[in-house]
């Protein structure tokens, strides 16, 4: 159709200088003409084809150097033996070797002692807000503050359940609390004085303003009265007879402000009713000694060291 | 340059550009892609990825219909960052059974391919339904609705259902596994429930995951959630380097 000269459209005469004139010549046209409008048969850029000539080439020293090119059984493996898997191992051997002395200082060091030696005490602080981050922060939180509603413990304070010495944290890391997966894992168990029917509601209500007596908040006077032969009956032997906690038995102390799920009215008698199971992983397989003992000193020093 | 003033041929002929097309489009997919179904290393026999037990199945259909993969990958690349983080990196055949898989590309929230075991079922309820009072930092929407989303035996019904399509794909389930689907479904949510889900599917956790008494879509998630990554044991997979 557009060979048939009648049949073609010319275009409006331009009115403006024609852009054209300024070529020295005409480029070529594809040969197509679409309503009139022709399209130049420009070369490509000159820059543009060497540049993709220098890739092609590229491309080549490439397929000689890396792992590129599929055979019958395996893939070339490139000159430069690149492997993604070998790398990773090579960098973590890498650290792993800058690590190792002090990794076997720490292991071989006294815990107590380590807080004596600056640098050392400073690479397992390091080390251990690592750990810390990486296994402990999802319920202890980023900076150890603990969820209360969740029941896990604030790490900040000096409030401790199974005791706050380098000795005692390395102990529950190792371990874990009321855990199935370690016989040495520290147990405990607070009877569920509601649900077992060991105590009345009236009874409970009676301990619960006790206990908040005991704590220093508002309560009832002749409640809390009443409470205080029930809690010496039924708690006395746990948390002590003032409320001072055990660590022994990781019963939580009573008579302070600190609270583990919670001190309000509410939170003391779910506890009381429905007791707490609070259950923590032990790490004795997961980190190695030299990470629990670095954990450990990081979270003797986050404030509550004893 | 010669050669390259010889595409008028081939663009002015619209079936001539098209066959050469697609000859070029063939030669670089069966470059690309069928060495990937035969050439030793990129097949990776790796002992204990088994196909998802029928709860694990429903929780990880609630993982695609939240649109969980939009914010969390399930991929850990070798790097030692990432090593060091979420753990050992991921190998292909941990996501053999993976229709589609959920390696993901965008880590708003971290990565989940090793979360099984990392943390407790009550830390999981207590995140899903309010994420925030657990990590305070976090953006995660809270999914507190799926412990009042009961499923009963319709909903294990259907993962019977997928289960016949996955093994039209190539899972190895077996009659014993389908004909116990419907069973399985309800007895890995029950800590007292037939062990024998646990035989068919080693791995599988087995409890009551949310606490509640009916099998929920929280019991569903957390099931899938708990497994994932722990199929393959670390302690003996040698890594091959070459791969």
């Amino acid at each position: 159709m557009a060979d048939n000269p009648k049949e073609k459209i010319t275009p409006a005469s331009r009115q403006y200088p024609d852009p054209q004139s300024k070529l020295k010549q005409d480029p070529p046209t594809t040969g197509h003409s679409w309503d009139g409008i022709e399209e130049y048969d420009n070369p490509m850029p000159r820059w543009w084809v060497w540049i993709f000539l220098i890739t092609v080439v590229w491309s080549v020293g490439y397929w000689i150097a890396y792992p590129a090119w599929p055979g019958i059984q395996s893939a070339t493996s490139g000159l430069l033996g690149y492997s993604s898997r070998a790398n990773v191992a090579a960098e973590i051997d890498e650290f792993e070797a800058r690590n190792e002395t002090w990794f076997a200082q720490l292991v071989e060091t006294d815990l107590d002692a380590i807080r004596e030696d600056p640098d050392l005490h400073r690479f397992a602080v390091n080390a251990g807000a690592s750990v810390f981050a990486a296994q402990c922060s999802q319920c202890h939180g980023t900076g150890g503050a603990g969820v209360q509603a969740a029941g896990y413990p604030n790490l900040l304070n000096d409030a401790w359940l199974w005791g706050g010495t380098m000795e005692d944290i390395t102990t529950t890391v190792t371990w874990g609390i009321r855990n199935d997966d370690y016989p040495e894992a520290r147990w405990s168990q607070m009877p569920a004085f509601g649900v077992d029917g060991l105590l009345d509601d009236q009874e409970i209500t009676e301990i619960t303003h006790y206990v908040l007596r005991m704590s220093g908040q508002d309560h009832d006077e002749a409640l809390a009265d009443a409470g205080a032969e029930e809690y010496e009956w039924n708690c006395a032997s746990c948390h002590g007879d003032g409320g001072e906690g055990d660590y022994e038995l990781g019963a939580p102390a009573l008579n302070n402000q600190v609270w583990f799920y919670g001190g309000s009215e509410e939170a003391i008698r779910h506890s009381i009713y429905y007791s707490r199971f609070g259950v923590m992983p032990g790490f004795e397989t997961r980190l190695r000694e030299a990470e629990i003992r670095a954990v450990a000193a990081y979270v003797h020093q986050l404030g509550g060291g004893q | 340059m010669s050669i390259f003033r010889h595409h008028k041929k081939i663009e002015t002929h619209a079936t001539l550009l098209l066959v050469l097309s697609f000859l070029v489009v063939t030669i670089g997919g069966i470059v690309q892609i069928v060495p990937l179904f035969y050439l030793e290393n990129t097949i990776e026999e790796v002992e204990g990825v088994r196909p998802y037990s029928p709860l694990e199945i429903a929780g990880r259909e609630i993982y695609l219909r939240e649109g969980c993969y939009n914010c969390h990958s399930q991929m850990i690349r070798p790097m030692r960052d990432e090593v060091e983080r979420y753990g050992h990196y991921s190998l292909a055949a941990e996501s053999m059974y993976d229709h589609p898989f959920q390696w993901g590309s965008k880590r708003t929230g971290p990565d989940l391919a090793r979360l099984g075991g990392r943390y407790s079922d009550d830390w999981h309820v207590q995140h899903m339904i309010d994420p925030q009072s657990v990590v305070p930092e976090s953006i995660m929407p809270s999914y507190g609705f799926m412990m009042n989303r009961t499923l009963g035996t319709s909903d294990a019904e259907h993962v019977r259902d997928i289960m016949r399509v996955y093994r039209v794909l190539g899972h190895p389930y077996d009659d014993e596994m389908m004909d116990n689907a419907v069973s399985d479904f309800f007895a890995q949510a029950d800590l007292d429930g037939d062990p024998g889900v646990v035989d068919r599917y080693p791995g599988a956790q087995q409890r009551n995951f949310d606490g509640q008494p009916q099998v929920t879509e929280m019991d569903a998630i957390i099931a899938y959630m708990q497994m994932l990554g722990t199929l393959v044991d670390f302690e003996t997979f040698v890594p091959a380097a070459s791969r």
